[in-house]
């Protein structure tokens, strides 16, 4: 297994799933993936197809409807596929969170790897988050230990 | 035995794949300084196909499963074979068969193939109107490809790709580069590359072709896409501008090697400057202006010029 994560940090096909955002954490995703920040460098490229993903960006608040979608997406995802939550609402519902049509956050839908906060969070933020997960799937903590 | 070897390694399979991942690394890393990126290292094309290839493979529902994972598998043979009988027509000049330039032209018509297959065998809406477009680009850019490739059979007296490669077209006439500039046109549509990247358009049809494919599969698609990125501008190498020649020392092989160099800037530059064009735009250029100047240049290539 580590071995698999050790080559799918090398090249992580991004898709970005939005779930009835507001638009300011996708215009930051979009941001990120510009040439001013250069993803590539990573090895991240933004890809169309959920097919193709390795790294599954949520933003926006997941209401009742949206959250089903993003679970069958998850789905339909070729494993292994890593999930990135980003800005407060992919969090935790933010200021959406007594919304009639907003029930949980999204993550106990989607099993979650890395919670991006802020609203929207900054460019460097995502890439730094980004490449943590890298680090993380790189040298994965030994076992028991506290991550 | 010696040819299952040479295709399986050099200069067939293996070599193409090799050679092909670099290609498509210069022409990412290329890309990437003409945006003012710092783009992606070397390795990259590698890394993509080794996770590719750990990935979990999706397959659609009530489809036929033995043609959805095969379909890759015909671009990928094909390429390797086309490439292996390129080079060594360039290796050993002398021992080419009669006619191999049209088995060339032939092969490299499977990769379109295999992905028009795989396309209509996902059963998905977006992939089976990719797979439309790839055809219809197929139909469009053949007709003045072949056309212009008259112009070097014309001018060596052969359809022998030894014969083709001691005559150099572009060097030493009008005709010539009149033609390689419309192969040029038709060979960036062959490898569906901006402005003729209509089967796949990522913003219009995420990924168009290829959207249900993943793992394993994908990455031979990708490897095809990379090989074809070696092959097809070795090819109008070869037809065109005397390909490498290693018989006459390391100094032409080097030229040849920079002008190969050359052509692939030339693609990666067209890639880069130009917007797409939609299928009809696409077919009515290249049945247009390019195929007519494609018999303007067999005319000239007729009439000595």
């Amino acid at each position: 297994m580590s071995k698999k994560n050790k080559f799918l940090s090398r090249s992580l096909f991004l898709f970005h799933l939005g779930g009835s955002a507001c638009n300011n954490c996708d215009i930051e995703i979009l941001d990120a993936l510009t040439p001013k920040y250069d993803l590539e460098r990573f090895g991240i490229i933004a890809v169309g197809s959920i097919r193709h993903a390795d790294i599954i960006l949520l933003s926006g608040i997941f209401n009742k409807k949206a959250a089903i979608r993003a679970r069958r997406l998850y789905e339909q995802a070729p494993k292994p596929v890593i999930v990135l939550a980003i800005g407060g609402c992919a969090c935790s519902g933010l200021i959406f969170r007594d919304s009639y049509n907003w029930d949980e956050p999204v993550g106990n839908y989607v099993p979650i790897d890395a919670y991006v906060a802020g609203c929207p969070p900054k460019p460097e933020a995502i890439i730094a988050a980004i490449t943590q997960v890298i680090d993380k799937l790189q040298h994965p903590a030994p076992a028991g230990a506290d991550r | 035995m010696n040819v299952i070897v040479q295709f399986l390694f050099f200069p067939g399979l293996l070599f193409t794949v090799v050679a092909g991942l670099v290609t498509s690394w210069y022409d990412r890393k290329l890309t990437a300084r003409l945006q003012m990126r710092k783009g992606p290292p070397f390795w990259q094309p590698f890394y993509d196909v080794r996770k590719l290839m750990i990935k979990e493979t999706c397959v659609p529902e009530r489809t036929a499963i033995w043609l959805f994972l095969s379909a890759p598998l015909v671009g990928l043979a094909g390429t390797a074979l086309a490439s292996m009988i390129l080079w060594r027509a360039m290796l050993e000049p002398a021992v080419t068969f009669a006619g191999d330039l049209i088995v060339v032209m032939y092969l490299l018509a499977l990769p379109s193939l295999s992905v028009i297959l795989g396309a209509f065998v996902s059963r998905n809406p977006l992939a089976s109107l990719g797979g439309s477009r790839e055809m219809k680009l197929v139909l469009a850019y053949e007709l003045p490809f072949v056309v212009a490739a008259c112009v070097p059979i014309l001018r060596a007296g052969s359809i022998q790709l030894g014969e083709i490669l001691s005559v150099p077209v572009v060097g030493s006439s009008l005709s010539g580069v009149l033609a390689l500039l419309v192969a040029l046109i038709a060979m960036q549509a062959r490898l569906t590359r901006v402005p003729f990247d209509i089967p796949e358009a990522e913003c219009e049809l995420g990924s168009g072709v290829l959207i249900e494919y993943s793992g394993p599969p994908l990455a031979m698609y990708k490897l095809t896409q990379a090989m074809m990125l070696f092959t097809g501008p070795m090819f109008l190498l070869v037809l065109y501008g005397g390909g490498i020649s290693f018989s006459q020392g390391w100094l032409s092989a080097t030229a040849g090697g920079l002008k190969f160099l050359g052509l692939i800037t030339v693609i990666v530059l067209i890639r880069n400057t130009a917007p797409r064009l939609r299928i009809d735009q696409a077919m009515r250029l290249l049945w247009g202006p390019v195929t007519l100047a494609a018999l303007l240049a067999v005319a000239l290539a007729w009439w000595g010029w």
